[in-house]
């Protein structure tokens, strides 16, 4: 019974990945619009973002505020890795197998570049706890800004101005706006991988185990789990996941400044927004991230450029001029009302979203039931 | 099985340990008695491996503790039940219990400890779908020794198993400890509770300011007038 459920599920969430692949491929001939797809393109690294974040914050329950360090190490090798093999006259034009070829080099090499300096951070940092680390973290991901911007081959004014080359995508991966409609498939592809990797991860004995290293450590330790171990697997793992949403970052803009991911970076595209994207989705829920960063993500763009906001009271405007007001206002709603996020450690299910369906008139008519026999009961 | 010799463990500038020298033989059951702050639990927390002592010697069937990872022990076939039910909150009865099986490859095996643990435990087995955060205190208490069971260990190492139970729990659980000791599982039991703990223990030790203050059998101990106004109350 569990089995077949199981497999059914497999199907299933198969033929959505597939259909969005194709639909993503097919994307140019449909008509998209490049802004529609920009936007694909930041709703997909900000998923993987959230996702991976979630890993360390969620499931091994170690707070990291450094986050965008590593999506910037991600990004930057991906960038100087498709110039270096530019330069080398390995491809001329951003198409071809020679460009795929080159694509999935950074995008690799971006993750495990990353993976390798989680482990050198995660190593000394996980010995600490709490409040400690999260400021060692912190630290981490201004530093990493300040290393990038010293880099003679990177540049203070990033890698469209700086010493490295003209702008990026003439020469290396940034794609223009068609490009980014051709290539639409990339991230999406890349989502689905990297969400069903994460997956895998969690429901592994691996997940079990940091489950148990989050609830109580010397528990895990006298039951023969080795604590240090898996803590820095899994901040390695999640620098590894951020990697690879900057080497789709880097993908996806035409330059690159260390601005973007510094900490005090306004755009939502910093290290404690990510945390708020997961707290929100709920710590210990992959899917509760990543429909909480597109929804993030989709609540920015239409603060920011939505015309509704203009329909508004002129005080409310005022308000909205100040996105970071609104997005404290819902974290503090959201922790208020539900403290575990929206979805908890709930982990969303299509299949079983879908066979509950039959059973909703039932649900609703215990509810609602439940209401009249209570007002009845009021009433008298 | 067991055997600690002229042990010292300092926090900072305070000596907690003074010279603990103790034997537990194979499939015994001997409890180590004290008041608070006596170092019963630092006694434990050195024997596997948490705190690192400063002279003396540990020794688990001649191999030396001392210089084994605490991750380690366990694959020694020394389990401990830490103080306090240290259960896996956010994750079911049955995950605890393959958490506590973690060092085990050979799914069968850890398949059929479940069910030996569910034999000592059934009211386990009525909650193996509940988290472990929402059980009982006892419950949980019963499965923080579940789960130590899951690796059938040679020695069990129990710290405050009757800590904050109420009196027909504590009895239950001596009565789980007395069978575990009669299944021929050595036990090292660290106890407040004198009382229970000297009633089911073949012999025992009182830890008094940090060094051994007396030891015997512990039918005798249960007699003895110091022990008797000290930590039995009468």
């Amino acid at each position: 019974m569990t089995n077949k459920k199981t497999l059914t599920g497999y199907i299933v969430n198969f033929i959505i990945c597939v259909a969005l692949v194709v639909f993503a491929v097919m994307a140019r001939s449909l008509g998209m619009q490049p802004k529609v797809s920009t936007m694909i393109w930041q709703c997909c690294y900000f998923i993987i973002l959230a996702c991976s974040l979630n890993l360390v914050l969620g499931f091994l329950g170690q707070l990291s505020l450094g986050h965008c360090g590593f999506m910037a190490i991600g990004a930057y090798s991906a960038a100087l890795i498709s110039l270096a093999f530019q330069r080398a006259g390995f491809y001329t034009e951003k198409s071809g197998p020679e460009f795929m070829l080159v694509l999935v080099i950074c995008i690799v090499a971006a993750g495990i570049l990353s993976a390798i300096v989680g482990l050198i951070v995660g190593i000394p940092a996980l010995r600490l706890k709490g409040d400690y680390l999260a400021i060692i973290t912190l630290g981490f991901g201004m530093i990493i800004v300040n290393v990038i911007n010293n880099l003679p081959f990177c540049g203070m004014d990033g890698l469209s101005l700086g010493s490295a080359s003209s702008a990026l995508y003439q020469n290396g991966l940034g794609f223009v706006l068609h490009q980014l409609t051709d290539y639409l498939w990339l991230p999406v592809l890349l989502v689905i991988i990297c969400v069903a990797l994460m997956f895998t991860f969690i429901r592994s004995k691996y997940g079990r185990t940091i489950k148990a290293i989050r609830d109580n450590e010397i528990a895990a330790g006298a039951s023969g789990v080795n604590v240090s171990y898996y803590k820095v697997l899994t901040f390695a793992l999640g620098a590894f996941f951020s990697g690879i949403a900057g080497a789709i970052f880097a993908c996806c803009n035409s330059s690159l400044t260390t601005g973007s991911f510094s900490f005090t970076s306004s755009s939502i595209l910093n290290s404690t927004f990510i945390v708020v994207m997961v707290v929100v989705g709920g710590m210990g829920s992959l899917t509760g991230s990543a429909v909480s960063a597109v929804g993030m993500f989709l609540l920015n763009y239409t603060i920011k450029n939505g015309k509704w906001v203009q329909a508004l009271p002129n005080f409310a405007q005022q308000i909205f001029a100040y996105p970071m007001l609104v997005y404290s206002i819902a974290l503090i709603i959201v922790i208020v009302f539900r403290p575990k996020g929206i979805f908890g450690t709930y982990e969303f299910s299509l299949v079983n979203f879908v066979t509950s369906i039959p059973r909703w008139p039932a649900i609703l008519k215990e509810k609602f039931g439940k209401k009249k026999t209570e007002e009845v009961a009021g009433n008298e | 099985m067991l055997s600690i010799s002229n042990l010292n463990v300092h926090y900072g500038a305070i000596h907690a340990l003074k010279n603990v020298s103790l034997e537990v033989g194979d499939g015994e059951l001997v409890t180590l008695i004290g008041a608070n702050g006596a170092g019963k639990t630092t006694t434990l927390h050195t024997i596997s491996g948490l705190i690192k002592a400063t002279s003396g010697t540990v020794t688990l069937d001649g191999k030396d503790l001392q210089k084994t990872p605490a991750n380690t022990i366990i694959n020694l076939g020394l389990a401990h039940v830490p103080e306090g039910r240290h259960v896996f909150s956010q994750m079911t009865v049955m995950e605890n219990l393959y958490m506590g099986a973690f060092i085990m490859k050979d799914k069968a095996k850890i398949n059929e400890n479940i069910e030996m643990v569910f034999e000592h435990f059934p009211r386990l087995k009525e909650r193996s779908k509940q988290l472990a955060g929402t059980l009982s205190g006892g419950e949980q208490q019963m499965l923080a020794t579940g789960r130590a069971l899951m690796t059938n260990p040679k020695m069990l190492l129990m710290d405050e198993p009757s800590m904050g139970l109420s009196p027909i729990l504590v009895g239950e659980i001596f009565s789980i400890i007395k069978e575990l000791h009669e299944a021929g599982i050595t036990i090292l039991l660290v106890e407040q509770n004198a009382k229970a703990a000297l009633s089911i223990a073949d012999r025992a030790y009182v830890l008094e300011t940090g060094s051994i203050a007396m030891s015997g059998v512990a039918a005798d101990l249960l007699e003895d007038e110091r022990v008797k106004k000290a930590y039995l109350g009468a």
